[in-house]
């Protein structure tokens, strides 16, 4: 199977070829020097296959590079601009194109409230960017679809607005705005936007465990991997970890019936909640609707609850996370996470570290991994979630308290839900919110992101031992 | 004493909850919940002999089935 194939874009490959070589240099010990022949290593040659020249292809690359050592230190921000990557996109706005036909009706002028409309002597309509307020209603009642809107993809990809031009014309980002979600990473056609990477973190954490020898590494994953590595199954996916000095691998789901089996509770006892799984719409309430801070859940992520619990039953154990979520290297800094998980990765640069280590899971066998429920498992999908804590109250005997769930599918339907909280004029008791269309299948960090995502979650979920939440769970409350 | 069950896949798919509800239970009728800790960890690396039980570090491979032989033989002797 062609390597490309393992991603959605050759944008995530050359990323990926990038992480890989940094994991591999890391792991046989080479000096820093070696690390600045990785450009030519990857752009060999004098011919350019990507930009103007290959000059320009490895100056992009040496800054993939320093993203995938940590990136820079003074920004916060976990995800972060290569401004001489950034192509410069056109973004006038609205123009006109050459499909104007330069017809008699002029629906376009009758449209538009601020008369930015004019005809030259053929009829063919110009706008004036003094009167234009991007109001797009000329583009909608044009026949011919003659009226585009020039806007960049990380702009459109950007639901929280965090996106702007600076003086250079590089796209910019507000990192009071970010929520790291990753959208413009994964949106950016030239690959001018990386989430920072803290794979060296992860290589040093593997190699100075010594498999288990002086302390034990266990890696946390995600539910959604059972969308992710389609070229292998699951089992392999396992043993491909151990194999990579993992102590072992325990499902984040289980955290995730915790986080069900004390959200229902607590929504119970406060009467109205918004979740607190997704560190990006945590952030997005933090920053655009502050007042809304008392009503989000107190739980810990589903990451977070299993590694705290794992730390508080195993001496000298130490925790990576891996699953599809760039905000999460955002959530392992939090100071109540950060006792907790040792380092987060993403499906991208866990691909990228079995690589360097020339592990083929195809070839491996089977290992098992099944600690949660079906409706722990389900958090990785739009609409899991909510399905839990429901479970959970009628675990709980708490069927009185009708749950009126309301299920946010991407950021722009968290705002709009958190808008209408703000309003009092929401019909729900909870709101669902993950920032990735999707959910969790949909992260940045994913290898691919397809249709049959979401059936593959609710298949995973179902080859669940446990059938409940509290019998997942049962091992757990009952040893402290 | 300290009674650790592995809570790891492996041990799960092969009955390490039945193990440690029966424990739980064997502990709480016994009036032992003051002298006996029990407590989970996710993985022994001895995965073949699961369930994988130690108590006070001495390693034991129990079933849902042998939970009452192995709380007999080799608790209630011991704190007794």
């Amino acid at each position: 199977m062609s390597e490309v194939r393992k991603f959605d874009t050759k944008v995530q490959y050359l990323k990926y070829k990038v992480l890989r070589e940094v994991a591999r240099m890391a792991w046989k010990d080479m000096s820093f020097e070696k690390v600045l022949d990785i450009p030519k290593i990857i752009v060999p040659g004098k011919i350019p296959t990507m930009r103007c020249c290959v000059y320009k292809e490895r100056a992009i690359i040496e800054e993939q590079v320093k993203l995938a050592m940590g990136g820079n230190k003074d920004n916060p921000n976990v995800i972060e601009v290569i401004d001489i990557a950034c192509d410069e996109c056109p973004a006038a706005g609205y123009e006109v194109t050459a499909s104007c036909r330069g017809c008699l009706a002029h629906r376009c002028e009758q449209a538009c409230k601020r008369g930015a409309i004019s005809f030259d002597y053929n009829h063919v309509a110009h706008i004036d960017k003094t009167k234009c307020v991007e109001c797009g209603q000329c583009a909608k009642a044009c026949p011919y679809s003659a009226i585009v809107n020039h806007k960049r993809p990380c702009q459109i990809a950007c639901k929280v607005k965090a996106i702007s031009i600076n003086q250079d014309n590089a796209a910019s980002i507000d990192n009071e705005k970010c929520i790291a979600c990753g959208a413009c990473v994964y949106m950016c056609p030239f690959g001018a936007i990386m989430d920072k990477s803290f794979i060296l973190n992860v290589v040093d954490l593997l190699r100075e465990s010594e498999h288990g020898k002086n302390y034990r590494l266990y890696a946390v994953v995600a539910p959604s991997v059972s969308s992710q590595f389609r070229y292998a199954k699951l089992g392999q996916v396992i043993t491909g970890l151990k194999k990579l000095g993992f102590h072992t691998v325990v499902e984040a789901a289980l955290g995730a019936d915790m986080v069900a089996d004390m959200e229902s509770k607590e929504l119970v006892e406060k009467g109205f909640l918004t979740s607190s799984c997704c560190p990006a719409f945590v952030k997005y309430i933090k920053s655009a609707f502050p007042e809304m801070i008392p009503n989000i859940s107190h739980n810990l992520s589903p990451m977070a609850a299993i590694s705290k619990y794992i730390k508080a039953t195993t001496e000298n154990a130490k925790v990576v996370f891996i699953g599809p979520c760039t905000a999460k290297k955002m959530e392992v800094q939090l100071d109540s996470v950060k006792p907790y998980v040792d380092a987060a990765l993403t499906f991208e640069e866990l691909q990228a570290l079995f690589d360097a280590r020339e592990i083929d899971l195809t070839t491996l066998e089977e290992g098992v991994l099944d600690n949660a429920s079906y409706f722990g498992r389900i958090f990785a999908r739009s609409g899991g979630l909510s399905e839990a804590v429901e479970e959970g109250l009628k675990e709980h005997n708490d069927t009185d308290f009708p749950l009126k769930a309301e299920v946010c599918n991407g950021i722009e339907e968290c705002r709009a839900a958190l808008l209408k909280k703000s309003k009092n004029v929401l019909n729900a008791n909870f709101i669902e919110g993950m920032a990735c269309v999707g959910g969790c299948i949909g992260g940045a960090g994913c290898l691919t992101h397809e249709e049959k995502s979401k059936s593959e979650v609710d298949a995973y979920g179902r080859e669940a031992l446990e059938k409940t939440i509290s019998d997942a769970l049962s091992v757990i409350t009952t040893v402290s | 004493m300290k009674v650790t069950v592995c809570i790891g896949s492996s041990c799960h798919i092969k009955g390490s909850r039945q193990v440690v509800e029966g424990l739980q239970n064997l502990i709480s009728e016994a009036n032992l919940a003051d002298k006996v800790e029990l407590g989970g960890t996710f993985c022994m690396s001895r995965c073949q002999q699961g369930v994988c039980v130690t108590v006070d570090d001495e390693f034991f491979s129990v079933s849902p089935e042998t939970v009452k032989d192995f709380f007999d033989k080799e608790i209630m002797t011991r704190v007794g």
